[in-house]
């Protein structure tokens, strides 16, 4: 199968459009066994009690802001490499879908530390750098909205993205790198987790699910931006739009 | 399973206002961001089949 034929955006687009369903359908699918897991299944922490029940939604959230971010700057560096089109779309279409997963993560960090720590929100390393992401997001989608040439809006905000990568290992380390009052991470890649299994299996299921979610929710946004940047019809799948054109002309 | 009782669950243990706080923005967000793409799409393709109808009214654009 020639793979190459896809990164042209009138190849990709009905080829995006098949995909959605699926991964829409087991994303669900995935949410509703997640939560059930992590209300059902999973016992009560020991020192946290039921308020630890927020992982399920903000350790995937955080995740997927940091998985996010630099899959976006991959595309944005793609498209500088190449000067690929469809590259920078992606990149485009994944900045809104980033950008709320990290206001969620924050979002829920401060439903978790208000009854744990006693506050909503501290200057903390971990949290700061968080916050941080946030801005940036906000900063690649202000800069393309600000540049009315789509060329350099393009790589102008690949510029920002690609600059601002740093950031994701410090999010990810500044718990080991500072004394943060954030907790260091329970689930390490050398040493394991440190978890009862049906909290780690619930966390797990629930972060495959926010991913799937994202690859539905980008691909329906990037067919949007191609319509909306190219507007040219004959790649729909459904050829009614043409033939009610061929008929009128 | 932890739970007597409805309301114990959703008491979760008197954590209820966080808990339910976190995972109902969650997917209030999730929600609207489906939402915002289906409306963008609707729009997108009404205004592309406006343009190739020759409909040329351009305030709508």
């Amino acid at each position: 199968m020639n793979w190459s034929k896809y990164s042209a955006p009138q190849a990709f687009y009905p080829l995006a459009g098949r995909l959605i369903p699926w991964f829409a359908v087991v994303a669900v699918a995935l949410m509703g066994v997640g939560l059930y897991m992590g209300f059902f299944v999973a016992p009560t922490d020991f020192q946290q009690g039921e308020s630890y029940r927020i992982i399920f939604v903000h350790v995937p959230a955080a995740w997927m802001s940091m998985f996010l971010y630099v899959v976006m700057a991959i595309w944005a560096g793609v498209g500088m490499g190449l000067n690929a089109r469809l590259s920078f779309m992606m990149a485009q279409a994944i900045a809104p879908t980033g950008a709320m997963f990290t206001f969620l993560a924050l979002l829920t960090g401060a439903m978790w530390g208000k009854p744990t720590w006693g506050a909503w929100w501290v200057w903390d390393a971990r949290l700061t750098s968080e916050l941080i992401l946030l801005f940036q997001y906000a900063g690649v989608m202000l800069l393309r909205t600000s540049i009315d040439d789509m060329r350099r809006a393009d790589r102008s905000s690949a510029v920002f993205s690609l600059v601002g990568v740093v950031n994701v290992p410090i999010i990810y380390f500044s718990v080991q790198w500072w004394n943060t009052l954030h907790q260091g991470a329970s689930v390490s890649m050398s040493t394991g987790s440190k978890m009862a299994a049906t909290m780690l299996m619930a966390m797990l299921i629930m972060t495959v699910a926010f991913w799937l979610y994202s690859i539905a929710v980008v691909l329906a946004r990037v067919r949007c931006i191609v319509v909306e940047r190219d507007s040219l019809p004959v790649w729909d799948e459904k050829p009614a739009v043409s033939q009610e054109v061929a008929e009128v002309r | 399973m932890q739970w007597g009782s409805a309301s114990e669950f959703f008491a979760m243990g008197g954590y209820g206002l966080y808990v339910w706080t976190s995972f109902i923005a969650t997917a209030l967000c999730m929600g609207w961001e489906v939402l915002a793409l289906w409306r963008r799409r609707a729009a997108a393709r009404a205004e592309q089949r406006a343009e190739l109808l020759g409909d040329t009214d351009e305030t709508t654009a």
